[in-house]
């Protein structure tokens, strides 16, 4: 059983959902980032989600564009957020980890030979967010003879005649965009979420993780209790950003500053029990 | 009348313009790279350009507008003095400076304003490098009272305010982009950013022949009304075709909206890229001599990146030109040899802008003039009674300030 599956039945017996936090990888720095990475199981993440920072991130709004930018000029490369994923693995070989980013740097890292590299490296499932189910031929059939899970996105635009297409080739999880929009700009309603994730669960049995929009503990604990999992990311990214130093720079408390919200999140989601 | 005059109309089995297929390919190239919340947007547009694109009722309409608010057919000129200057091949110019609005942008704005409000779409936005674009659609905007928002680069904005104060003359909102080097890409990439969040009831008027399937094929037949009647222009004033056909490419809609109709003649096709400062520095645009294949802006085609796959900044003289990519059928004109791509650097695009003012009178947008610069290397080796068409893509009123610049002039 893949690592997402077995976090995700283990979650079940549970009786709760995932936390799944988000880091942009290099994000002030290569060693800020690790330390990021390296202590959010212990406070309290289900899954990791790691950004794979891109010039030209079309779907996401202005706090990840920037993280990427730091990323960049700190000098992110896709080799090096597999390193990032690699040096966790020495320690942690339980928590999933799923890269994000956009196709253009695996298109020139070669499809084939990344999702070789990324299983090698202990990354359990891709999010390509340009991909869409009519051009994943492209990612997909590699991912899959390495066992790493394709996770499709979910949009809200997405209408019932478009779901079974979009959900056949999916695997780990299903990724419901909340909003029609970018990163980190609006939030779902509790009452569009309860309506929006019913309608998805008619045409799949794999788990549903809520991401775009989930910013406080409250709206964390709530999408588990309507789906399986919340993702949250640009409110992660907020707080780091908020915490450097005029150059950009990591502070001294920069790293546990950002761990301690993924506590307070853990905590809201935990606190969430689901009926079996 | 031969069957190429149709836009749109199928060749033969072995014709270069069946493309793209279904999935919106030319070769590997093109296809729909976008995130899921824009596919069922992107599909919907795809149903209703196929719906209209052999609709004699939308096409009439269409001509009516382009006939008596743009202006066509527009003029094609022999350039007699400029031939004399050479010294070789006879030159024509398509004049698509002569159009409303001063350059080829409006064809594809046109049709797509029509395409966008049969669609029930009732909020128009766009990207724009040099303005023209821009200009365009706040244009047809403005003439059938739809609000219009254009994303333009910040470095954009400040190189071209003659369109960006047009634009807002025609009640358009211009929204400047200051992420990345605030040029076309990364007006781009806001614009998408928009139509993400408000896909319900906004058309995204792309520019060029670029972007997701159907853009590049609907921009291009749009576009293919520069082919064709400089074709039936050329046939009148010569009784043949020409022997070559030159326009400059950025993201390539005035090249392929001329190429396309001759594609699978006996005429030599020349696309001009803009080389910048040299294609052997890094200050250049010259996506096809100097890029790989690779994804962006919902298309894959060529594109300036580093070994990482992340996506170089462009440079040119001509902000229309200033993009790391190029429309996809351009990729795989390219790649199977088709069509000819050369570079031609920003100081002999200048030379070529100065050289039409004063034999011509014609003041040519840069980005044209590009064309040109290979039109005055080109022509004295060919002889006299060869035939040489070039798009003249636009009007260089807006690039005054750029040249003066340039040349050491203060306005």
């Amino acid at each position: 059983m893949s690592r997402i599956a077995a976090r995700f039945a283990n979650l079940k017996k549970e009786g709760r959902g995932a936390l799944i936090p988000f880091l942009e990888a290099f994000d002030p720095d290569l060693e800020t980032s690790q330390a990021i990475l390296a202590g959010m199981p212990a406070a309290g993440a289900d899954l990791i989600e790691i950004g794979m920072p891109f010039t030209d991130p079309m779907a996401d709004g202005p706090i990840i564009q920037l993280a990427g930018q730091r990323g960049l000029k700190a000098g992110a490369t896709l080799k090096g957020t597999l390193t990032m994923v690699r040096r966790f693995r020495e320690t942690d070989d339980r928590t999933p980890i799923i890269l994000m980013g956009y196709l253009n740097p695996i298109v020139a890292y070669g499809p084939e030979v990344f999702c070789q590299d990324a299983a090698a490296a202990g990354v359990d499932g891709l999010i390509a967010v340009d991909l869409p189910p009519e051009e994943a031929d492209l990612l997909a059939p590699h991912a899959a003879a390495q066992g790493i899970d394709i996770i499709r996105l979910v949009a809200p635009t997405t209408d019932e005649a478009r779901l079974p297409y979009v959900l056949e080739g999916s695997s780990g999880f299903v990724y419901y965009v909340s909003i029609a929009g970018i990163t980190g700009t609006r939030t779902a309603s509790s009452a569009d979420l309860s309506a929006a994730i019913p309608r998805v669960r008619k045409f799949t049995d794999l788990p549903i993780a809520i991401g775009f929009g989930i910013r406080t503990p409250e709206q964390a604990a709530n999408a588990t209790e309507i789906a399986d999992a919340a993702i949250v990311a640009s409110a992660l990214i907020d707080t780091l950003a908020r915490n450097l130093d005029e150059d950009g720079r990591a502070l001294p408390g920069t790293v546990e500053i950002v761990l301690d919200q993924v506590r307070a999140l853990a905590e809201a989601v935990r606190g969430v029990r689901v009926a079996a | 009348m031969n069957q190429h005059f149709s836009p749109g109309l199928a060749g033969g089995q072995n014709s270069l313009r069946n493309l793209p297929d279904d999935r919106g390919r030319f070769g590997k190239f093109g296809g729909r790279f976008v995130a899921e919340t824009l596919m069922p947007v992107i599909r919907e547009v795809e149903s209703a350009y196929l719906a209209i694109k052999n609709d004699a009722a939308f096409h009439a309409e269409l001509d009516g507008y382009l006939k008596n608010y743009v202006g066509r057919p527009s003029a094609l000129w022999y350039a007699e003095r400029l031939t004399e200057h050479l010294g070789g091949a006879k030159i024509y110019l398509k004049r698509e400076d002569l159009n409303h609005t001063g350059a080829h942008k409006i064809n594809s704005c046109m049709g797509q304003i029509l395409l966008a409000r049969r669609m029930g779409k009732t909020r128009i936005i766009a990207e724009t490098g040099a303005g023209q674009h821009g200009v365009a659609t706040a244009t047809v905007c403005a003439l059938f009272g739809l609000p219009c928002v254009i994303y333009m680069g910040a470095t954009d904005v400040e190189r071209q305010k003659p369109n960006v104060f047009r634009m807002k003359l025609l009640g358009a909102e211009v929204r400047p982009v200051s992420a990345g080097a605030g040029t076309l890409k990364d007006a781009m990439n806001e614009a998408l950013r928009d139509w993400v969040a408000n896909v319900d009831d906004t058309y995204y008027l792309i520019g060029t022949a670029a972007g997701p399937h159907p853009f590049p094929a609907m921009v291009r037949d749009f576009q293919c009304v520069i082919g064709n009647e400089a074709r039936a222009q050329l046939m009148e004033a010569e009784g043949r075709l020409p022997d070559v056909a030159i326009a400059c490419v950025g993201g390539g809609s005035n090249a392929i909206g001329l190429f396309h109709p001759f594609l699978d003649e006996p005429v030599r096709l020349i696309g001009v890229e803009a080389g910048g400062h040299g294609i052997d520095t890094d200050k250049t645009a010259a996506s096809l001599a100097r890029g790989k294949p690779g994804v962006l802006h919902g298309n894959l085609t060529y594109l300036l990146q580093n070994d990482d796959g992340q996506i170089q900044e462009a440079h040119s003289i001509s902000a229309g030109l200033d993009y790391p990519g190029l429309g996809p059928e351009h990729s795989w004109l390219f790649e199977n040899g088709r069509v000819e791509y050369v570079p031609i650097d920003d100081d002999e695009a200048l030379e070529a802008f100065q050289l039409l003012c004063r034999v011509e009178g014609i003041i040519p947008a840069l980005e044209s003039a590009h064309a040109l610069a290979h039109v005055t290397k080109l022509a004295p080796t060919l002889d006299r009674d060869k035939i040489i068409l070039v798009n003249l893509s636009g009007r260089g009123d807006k690039d005054i300030f750029t040249v003066a610049d340039h040349t050491g002039v203060t306005l």
